[in-house]
């Protein structure tokens, strides 16, 4: 297929309904309405699928529940102050290993915040963000190309593992237009989950709960999300590398910010800085040998995150107290730019005196 | 010889966790016989709440999946809209449906849903040990309202049937009790037009049930069951609230 010029909110809509999202339920919230709309137009026009838009982000989500327990997939999007509320349907959809997709366009926060692009829910996003001992996958794209491959990959994913993923994008990412490329046709038919409930038609009838009044069965519901995890943290880890070959600095940056980061590193470049970037795709599982293994290289990390320093601590962990870890952040929504960034990662070439 | 009474096919042979003279137990019983008398067991999914029925997988023989409090409603629509071959019911009590539940059931029933929701009302919250319920009536006691439920500091009982009944979704909703034979056979034609409102595609449907607590009402059996009758009727009076499926009686 051609490329076509879209806005990301648009991309993910259109790259699910081509995933074989057969159920969306969402919920109005800036800056992600072309997505719920784009579904609105187009999914509930699909023969066997269907689009509402639900009473509340609590609602959409446990829609989302109910069209994952009859097999289908389910998806919902928000932003920042929805996805909170979602957490607690997440959670159960976790517990219950049940697929689903989530997408987060994220923006500033905390509170109703701002509707500019941040990326401050990264401990929500990566820590599980609901309650009980869970995680879930999480995806961050860093362009409107990645925003579709991305949001396909994450069906393939929640069902491979039974498991929620979250796309965790933002709002300029959600806004901006660019040129993509779909390289799938949405399926005819999906074969049905073996998990899914469909009636107890030749076969026993079938639950599916997370409540136990025996401390152990939960004990070992924990267990076994723990080893489906350990696999996941095995196999399905994903990043970006950019000069960090030679680099005496290197930039760790997400999403937009790896962008932004990008720009930066190609202007310091041109002025013989050597300077990388790290930009983990899966944000859980992180990749956190990857960015050990940098450490054999150089001494120097500076963590570049629209925030006020939460990737920040995945980094730390995974260095284990291995080389200099600086930070530079923005919050709340204000979108730095690359000779910003630039005069940032210059400084601190000449302070720690690498040229 | 004739066999006159026997246990539900779709009942589990599974002893009732309830209390002596709960409604549940009844209920229980009563929706089975339906499912198998209306063949429904290989197509029929169940959403129990939190609360003391979370536990109805144990005893239906039917696919079913338990959900967070008070969102049955939110769980059944994507369910049922993902899968509209299948009949589905919410099962919920007077906690999940009118307080934490309230926005999922009012916006599934203005959307003509087309699921069944089961409304347990026993006044109380039940499983966290008898706290007052947006349906407990004025003055009666409970964990929360120890001196009597004070209209100035708690509000009225809410009578979510009659708001239910506004919304243009909802094509029929009664209110009926467990507490004699009559009242249990009124029951299970309620449900049964209920659950045949759903199989037909007119709309959404509820059934409200009277249920006594005697556990958490600190009363005997005997004493809860007129006690429901006598007092729980005055607020919650029962029969049919809407129906406008075209008047096809289920019977």
């Amino acid at each position: 297929m051609a490329k076509v010029l879209m806005d990301g909110n648009s991309a993910i809509a259109e790259a699910a309904i081509r995933a074989g999202c057969q159920c969306y339920f969402g919920y109005p919230i800036t800056p992600q309405n072309e997505l719920t709309e784009y579904m609105a137009a187009h999914l509930s026009r699909r023969k066997g699928c269907t689009f509402i838009q639900a009473e509340s982000e609590l609602a959409a989500i446990n829609m989302v529940y109910g069209a994952s327990l009859a097999g289908a997939r389910a998806m919902t999007s928000s932003s920042s102050p929805g996805i909170s509320l979602k957490q607690e349907g997440i959670s159960y959809l976790a517990a219950c290993e049940l697929p689903a997709v989530i997408v987060n366009v994220c923006r500033g926060g905390p509170g109703l915040g701002s509707i500019a692009a941040s990326q401050s829910d990264y401990f929500q996003a990566t820590r599980g963000g609901g309650h009980g001992d869970y995680r879930t996958i999480v995806l961050a794209p860093a362009s409107v190309q990645e925003l579709a491959d991305l949001t396909h990959r994450s069906f393939d994913l929640a069902d491979k593992y039974l498991t929620p993923v979250l796309v965790l994008a933002d709002g300029v990412l959600g806004q901006m237009k660019e040129p993509v490329e779909f390289n799938h046709e949405a399926p005819e038919e999906l074969p049905i989950r073996s998990n899914a409930l469909r009636g107890a038609k030749g076969r026993p009838s079938r639950f599916i709960k997370s409540l136990s009044s025996n401390a152990s069965d939960v004990e070992e519901i924990n267990w076994s999300l723990y080893r489906r995890y350990q696999l996941i943290q095995r196999q399905e880890i994903t990043y970006e590398t950019f000069l960090v070959e030679d680099a005496e600095l290197v930039v760790v940056a997400f999403g937009i910010a790896a962008r932004i980061a990008k720009g930066a590193i190609k202007n310091a470049r041109r002025d013989g800085l050597k300077i990388g970037l790290f930009r983990p795709i899966t944000l859980w599982p992180f990749p956190s040998a990857e960015v050990q293994e940098l450490a054999n290289r150089t001494e120097n990390f500076l963590v570049f995150e629209m925030n006020m320093g939460q990737m920040i601590e995945d980094v730390q962990l995974a260095l284990g107290g291995k080389g200099e870890v600086f930070f530079y952040g923005r919050p709340g929504g204000v979108i730095p730019t690359p000779s910003e960034v630039f005069r940032v990662v210059q400084r601190l070439y000449y302070q720690k005196g690498l040229k | 010889m004739k066999k006159v009474f026997s246990r539900p096919r779709s009942l589990k042979r599974t002893p009732f966790h309830y209390c002596a003279a709960c409604g549940h137990s009844i209920i229980h019983r009563v929706m089975c016989e339906l499912i198998d008398e209306m063949d429904l067991q290989e197509r029929i999914f169940g959403i129990p709440p939190a609360g003391c029925s979370v536990f109805a997988y144990n005893y239906f023989d039917i696919d079913m999946a338990e959900c967070a409090h008070g969102r049955g409603a939110a769980v059944a629509t994507g369910y049922k809209r993902a899968f509209p071959e299948a009949v589905v019911f919410t099962y919920q009590g007077d906690g999940d449906l009118a307080a934490i539940g309230t926005a999922e059931i009012i916006h599934a029933a203005n959307r003509g849903e087309r699921i069944t929701a089961i409304f347990v009302n026993n006044a109380v919250y039940g499983m966290t040990g008898g706290q007052m319920a947006p349906t407990t009536l004025l003055n009666q006691e409970t964990t929360t309202t120890p001196y009597g439920r004070d209209m100035r500091i708690d509000g009225y009982p809410l009578k979510m049937s009659e708001m239910l009944a506004l919304t243009q979704g909802a094509v029929y909703i009664e209110r009926t009790a467990v507490t004699s034979p009559a009242n249990i056979r009124r029951t299970k034609k309620a449900i049964r037009k209920a659950l045949q409102t759903q199989i037909d595609d007119l709309g959404f449907s509820l059934v409200e049930i009277l249920a006594p607590c005697p556990t958490n009402w600190k009363m005997g059996a005997l004493e809860s069951w007129q006690w429901t009758d006598t007092e729980m009727t005055k607020e919650f009076p029962l029969g049919v609230i809407k129906d406008t499926t075209g008047g096809k009686d289920a019977d």
